[in-house]
């Protein structure tokens, strides 16, 4: 049987089929979306002075994946421009620059930015102990310049068996810049360019740690949120790949010399999709990237 | 049946019908163009100092709700839609809104955090 109102528009809603179901389907998408901010907004709001992180993940990286993820709503639309204008070459180049930005997206994500994080570590210092390490925190040039306390001590493991082995009785940390000069009127706000990990080792006993882990979810509230979120998104962003490579395919071009309106039609739809899922990355840069 | 083999046979109508498509993609380069440049100023305004933490978050958040209201209103042709879908969308604002408010609710069900 032939679905019904594929191009046409039904008398009641006046509007063809596919167009109400992706919409339907959005609004499904702003609720869990939806669930997952407010989520967010609530745990920042809670969380305690100097305990939402700041600066911690690589601006530059993901300003250039925003610019990509907006360069691919560009092209997407200009695909279905060019389908409406019986542009089929046009159509296909444009396509491809879509399915590669998606493509760069996913992979800077995966391979880049997730596993540097999982390769960061982070040493919650017991409140009792905070005064032994202030050479590294630097609470009281905080606190005389109106910062919020710093209680996190944060670098590269360099003793790894540590995480493992409880004979080993502390930690040894390659520091970051922030650790490594606390009290340096440099380091109070995050930069754009990230910086590395200093040369400095400090060794940080395990009875003065309240906990100590590398950046995964379970480091703190913040990245929980953030691996949910960038997590979910980027789940769209690989369904929204697959459904663009089946319309590149030749597969698509058969259903174009056939009805190019249908293919138009289904291009305008997965376009919808593409530009929601940049819309969602345009609220979860600035939150999790820059404030 | 339901589907008409194209939009139009007739090649007086169908250019008239492509040079507006055609007009269209002009308005798409642009706003693709001022996304970008919007992006840059979010990035730049994240290093300005506004007084409060508050302060920067409501202005990022400003510049992303212009961005996402550019996205939605001209690549997802929200600008000139057909009343049905305006209808679910006001559904939607309605029971996301709920949803904020929900967990706004919960949020006060554990007075030893306030």
């Amino acid at each position: 049987m032939e679905i019904p109102y594929t191009i046409s528009t039904r008398p009641d809603t006046g509007l063809w089929n596919a167009k109400i179901g992706i919409w339907l389907f959005l609004a499904s998408e702003v609720m869990l979306f939806g669930g997952l901010f407010s989520a967010y907004i609530f745990l920042r709001i809670d969380a305690p002075p100097g305990m939402w992180p700041h600066g911690l993940l690589n601006v530059p990286v993901g300003t250039m994946n925003t610019a990509i993820l907006i360069m691919s709503s560009v092209t997407v639309v200009l695909a279905w421009a060019s389908l409406k204008m019986r542009k089929y070459n046009a159509y296909w180049w444009y396509m491809l620059a879509t399915i590669l930005c998606g493509i760069i997206f996913l992979t800077v994500k995966l391979a880049y930015e997730w596993p540097q994080k999982f390769d960061h570590f982070g040493i919650y210092i017991k409140t009792e102990a905070l005064g032994k390490y202030e050479q590294y925190l630097g609470n009281e040039y905080a606190a005389e310049k109106g910062l919020a306390p710093r209680v996190e001590i944060t670098g590269h493991l360099h003793n790894r068996a540590a995480l493992k082995d409880p004979n080993i009785k502390e930690y040894e940390v390659a520091l970051d810049p922030l650790n490594a000069d606390p009290t340096n009127a440099e380091m109070d706000r995050p930069h754009f360019w990230p910086k590395p990990a200093t040369e400095k080792i400090a060794t940080i006993e395990k009875e003065d740690v309240q906990y100590a882990t590398m950046f995964e979810p379970r480091h703190s509230a913040y990245f929980a949120s953030y691996f949910t979120i960038t997590g979910l998104h980027g789940l769209h962003v690989l369904g929204g790949v697959l459904v663009f490579i089946y319309m590149w395919l030749p597969v698509s071009k058969r259903l174009y010399q056939r009805n190019p309106e249908h293919l138009a039609n289904r291009v305008e739809v997965s376009g919808l999709f593409w530009h929601f899922v940049d819309l969602i990355w345009i609220f979860v840069f600035p939150l999790f990237y820059l404030l | 049946m339901n589907n008409p083999p194209d939009i139009s046979q007739d090649s007086k109508e169908y250019e008239e019908y492509a040079h507006g498509i055609r007009k269209h993609v002009r308005g798409y380069l642009m706003v693709g163009a001022t996304l970008l440049v919007f992006t840059g100023i979010t990035v730049a305004l994240s290093y300005v100092h506004f007084g409060t933490q508050k302060a920067n978050i409501a202005v990022a958040m400003l510049v992303a709700t212009f961005k996402a209201g550019l996205v939605a209103a001209i690549f997802m042709h929200l600008a000139a839609e057909k009343r049905l879908i305006y209808r679910i969308l006001v559904f939607t604002g309605f029971f996301v809104l709920g949803l904020f408010w929900l967990t706004f609710l919960a949020w006060y069900d554990y007075p030893i955090f306030r």
